[in-house]
């Protein structure tokens, strides 16, 4: 069956692997469609990484998938055949090209998801002086540069994150706020921190996600590349309201990013709404059994509280 | 009353393996390797449907994106201990008890190297059971942070008890670990030391290496897992301070020990799960498994690849961008062993003469769910995607097509493939096939949603979620109910074949096995003489004898 291939077989497995591919590659393409909106340089990169892994993924699975089909279909014995299949132990020559095969198409996955994880750099520059790489280059992705070549960089901004809270804090004019506001086309950085169990920051339109660990501090790095409103949540399990965890991200330009700092700053600091706190208050289910939570933290006093405060 | 117990203590006295038909043989502490197997089969597919309840009431309340149907508390206790449960209730012990009735039968062994120690291992499942289903009666309930129990929510203690959940799900996983270790002491020496004259390494089933292959795992995971466990009792019940960072504590360093044990111990559950394809696949396409001896090295390569894998976990925790590229490396080289495995069962069946029964529809039905779970893995292998999908909905859509599409309808092919030589009865076919439909639908209903979910940026464990997940939050739901009834057919197949299913003779499969050599279900002893094993294990295709003295493995008085 499989040594003695004739020039037959060999057009049959042609023709079927060209149909597969281009099916494949059709895949591959609608995966865009399945992500959030490309909201930051680094998405673009990851987007395009998750197309091509689908593009192979989906060639090895209909592959797999065609071939035991066709078995089930055509390869059946009859009702009273109690006969054997040939006796064929195996094949070195295909058992070599279905290792090698896959370990070629693994490497190429590793060095293309390497070449993106370091385009990205989300965890800073610093991160590049341990890894011996080159520096970011998300930003370089963006194909208006003039908006990116602003001399002045953003400052640092530090999200602080406790249950269930997020409060963001911008530290040259000393405001706060409940809402992360970020410039366009600016490379934004964080300083994560937590004050009492693990988080995540995730924004799901950004693709980009780090945990943040009580006891350290995190520099983390993205780039908005269009203007809008998105969600950050919370990513990493943090105990009874861990879902309510939310917060919005308000990407705008540099200009309406200035006006907000200085109209904020002059804001006299306010108490937000917290969900999880609010829930603690009154909340009562269909079933339930007062089992005991952590106690939330008081809702932040902030200069900006979120103008869209309620979650699910 | 007097009377009745004066009986049964006779009958408890009579030597229990010599009376095939007594049922209470299951309720004692037997040291039969296949009593023990069907103890742990029966004692975990109960928790399975436990775990199963735990699951639909989970997609109940994510059935609508308020959390409205539970408090988030009892949410959070529910997926809790549906992970837990699932794990350590019934994958684990459900592979144990399949291995454990059938690795002596297959390496011409009468019984496991040490059969007490075995039976304590099995006794201890029902133990850690108890204590884990206790958790829901102690103040504040059952533990709520998740299977990995990461610190610092771990170590809350909102109700301020000294016996808690949390401590007692911590003593329930000790205990299992035990439990494991002494199964995989046992399992590594029987099939080093008891396999049968002429019973070389190649020729063993491919299932009695992927036995092999998983328990090495247990020997050397285990220990860090057990230290994990002790280190954060400690922080929780006498205030040190391991993983505690307001003491100066690493939480990250916790991650470290679970994952070092928790991922190889994947491959403990897939591992014997690609030893049922191995063995189903030739016997319903009639052909030798292909390429045998590669399939059998590639299970120790796995295992050995298991062991630097476990940093996939933590992309997007306190890791340096250097260790992600190093794990995403050795991950991504842990995908190729696999894929031989899965090229040579594709192999096997094509080209063959296929019986699609109940046995092989679930085979089939697995292989696929596995490649489409195999083709998820690599992404998530791969450090800048999985740092979107990590913690989402996406990395639950990928295991649970490993742990249900894979290892759960692999176990089912499982079952029915040796229900005859267990029970000594055949099963139905028409409901096998029901059950196997429904399984496939809920399945793939079920957990496919899940992945466009994860995709569009919905985080695992919540209660509540935005509006825009609602829609295929609704169809997954209803692939779990889905899930949740095809069970029914299978309870009623096994319990109603169990009883009045038709006479099964030793092989109705003419299959290629030890196993099959012997009578329907076999005698205690399993063969009267040991059998010399004189060939490979996947003789379809020529006719050749698997042992020199077929006829004098059983007592000649047992007429066939």
């Amino acid at each position: 069956m499989m040594g003695r291939m004739n020039s037959r077989t060999v057009f049959t497995l042609g023709l079927v692997a060209i149909a597969l591919a281009l099916v494949s590659f059709w895949v591959g393409q609608q995966a865009y469609s399945w992500l959030p909106p490309q909201a930051s340089a680094e998405s673009i990169l990851v987007d395009q990484l998750f197309s091509f892994m689908v593009t192979i993924g989906a060639f090895i699975f209909l592959g797999v998938l065609g071939a035991l089909t066709y078995s089930a279909l055509f390869q059946r014995a009859g009702k009273y055949d109690a006969s054997d299949g040939p006796h064929i132990e195996g094949n070195v020559t295909l058992e070599v090209v279905w290792t090698a095969i896959p370990l070629v198409l693994v490497i190429w996955i590793a060095g293309y998801s390497y070449r993106t994880y370091d385009q990205m750099s989300i965890l800073g520059s610093m991160e590049h002086i341990h890894m011996g790489m080159a520096t970011a280059e998300a930003v370089s992705l963006i194909e208006d540069t003039d908006a990116i070549s602003e001399p002045e960089p953003v400052e640092q901004i530090d999200v602080y994150a406790r249950q269930w809270v997020w409060e963001f804090r911008y530290p040259q004019l000393n405001i706060t706020s409940t809402e992360l506001h970020v410039p366009n086309n600016q490379r934004i950085r964080l300083a994560l921190h937590s004050e009492d169990v693990l988080h995540g920051f995730f924004v799901p339109a950004f693709r980009v996600k780090q945990d943040v660990i009580p006891g350290q501090v995190i520099d983390f790095e993205f780039t908005p590349i269009r203007e809008g409103r998105y969600r950050l949540r919370d990513s990493q399990y943090s105990g009874t309201y861990f879902a309510a965890m939310q917060a919005d991200v308000v990407v705008e330009s540099p200009e309406d990013y200035q006006q907000w700092l200085s109209t904020t700053a002059t804001q006299p600091p306010v108490t937000a709404y917290n969900q999880a706190f609010d829930e603690h208050q009154r909340a009562h289910n269909f079933i339930s059994t007062g089992w005991k939570s952590v106690e939330p933290a008081p809702p932040p006093v902030v200069n900006y509280p979120s103008s869209q405060a309620s979650n699910p | 009353m007097t009377n009745l117990s004066v009986d049964a203590t006779a009958q408890v006295g009579q030597p229990l393996p010599g009376a095939p038909n007594n049922w209470k043989r299951f309720f004692s502490f037997s040291t039969d390797h296949k009593v023990i197997g069907i103890q742990y089969l029966v004692t975990s597919f109960f928790f399975f449907l436990v775990g199963g309840v735990f699951a639909m009431i989970i997609r109940g309340e994510l059935i609508t994106p308020e959390a409205d149907l539970l408090d988030r508390t009892v949410y959070n206790a529910m997926f809790t201990m549906h992970g837990t449960v699932m794990l350590f209730l019934w994958t684990f012990p459900s592979l144990v008890g399949l291995s454990n009735y059938l690795v002596p039968l297959m390496i011409g062994a009468k019984d496991m190297a040490f059969p007490r120690l075995n039976a304590a291992a099995f006794w201890m499942v029902p133990v850690f059971g108890v204590i884990l289903m206790a958790s829901f009666l102690v103040p504040g309930g059952p533990s709520q942070s998740g299977w990995w129990a990461y610190p610092p929510v771990s170590l809350q203690n909102p109700t301020g008890n000294f016996i808690n959940g949390q401590v007692l799900w911590i003593l329930a996983v000790a205990i299992s670990g035990v439990s494991s270790i002494m199964g995989a002491i046992n399992f590594v020496t029987t099939i080093v030391r008891m396999r049968a004259p002429g019973m070389t390494w190649f020729r063993m089933p491919a299932f009695v290496w992927t036995v092999f292959a998983a328990q090495i795992i247990q020997l050397f995971g285990l220990p860090a897992l057990t230290a994990g466990a002790v280190m954060l009792l400690l922080d929780i019940t006498v205030g040190t301070s391991f993983f505690d960072p307001a003491k100066g504590g690493d939480p990250v360093l916790f991650q470290h020990l679970f994952w070092f044990y928790s991922h190889p111990a994947v491959y403990v559950i897939i591992l014997p799960i690609f030893g049922i394809f191995s063995e189903i696949f030739p016997v319903y396409a009639r052909k030798p498994l292909f390429g045998y001896k590669v399939v059998a090295v590639s299970s120790l390569i796995i295992t050995g690849l298991s062991g630097i894998v476990w940093v996939h976990h933590m992309f997007a925790s306190g890791t340096p961008g250097w260790m992600r590229m190093v794990f995403m490396a050795t991950t991504m080289l842990i995908s190729v062993p696999t894929g031989i495995k899965v090229f040579a069962w594709v192999a096997t069946i094509w080209g063959g003469k296929l019986r699609l029964t109940t046995p092989m529809l679930f085979a089939l039905g697995g292989l696929t769910m596995f490649v489409f779970a195999g083709v998820t893995g690599i992404m998530l292998a791969s450090a800048p995607f999985d740092i979107h999908v990590n913690n989402t909905y996406f990395v639950v859509g990928h295991f649970h097509y490993v742990i249900y599409g894979a290892v759960v309808m692999g176990m089912y092919a499982a079952f029915y493939h040796w229900f005859p030589k267990m029970t000594g009865r055949m099963y139905s076919e028409g409901l096998g096939k029901l059950h196997f439909a429904l399984t496939l639908l809920g399945t793939n209903l079920n957990f496919l949603p899940m992945h466009p979910l994860g995709l569009q940026g919905m985080p695992r464990r919540v209660a509540s979620y935005d509006p825009e997940f609602a829609f295929w939050n609704v169809v997954a739901s209803i692939g779990a109910f889905l899930l949740g009834m095809s069970t029914l057919p299978f309870i009623l197949n096994m319990i109603g074949s169990w009883v009045q299913g038709e006479k099964a003779d030793k092989n109705p499969w003419r299959a290629i096995g030890l196993e099959w050599l012997v009578s329907s279900p076999p005698t205690p002893e399993n063969f009267e003489e040991l059998p010399i094993v004189v060939a490979e294990p996947y003789g379809y295709g020529k006719s050749e004898p698997l042992v020199a003295n077929a006829d004098k493995l059983e007592v000649a008085h047992e007429s066939r």
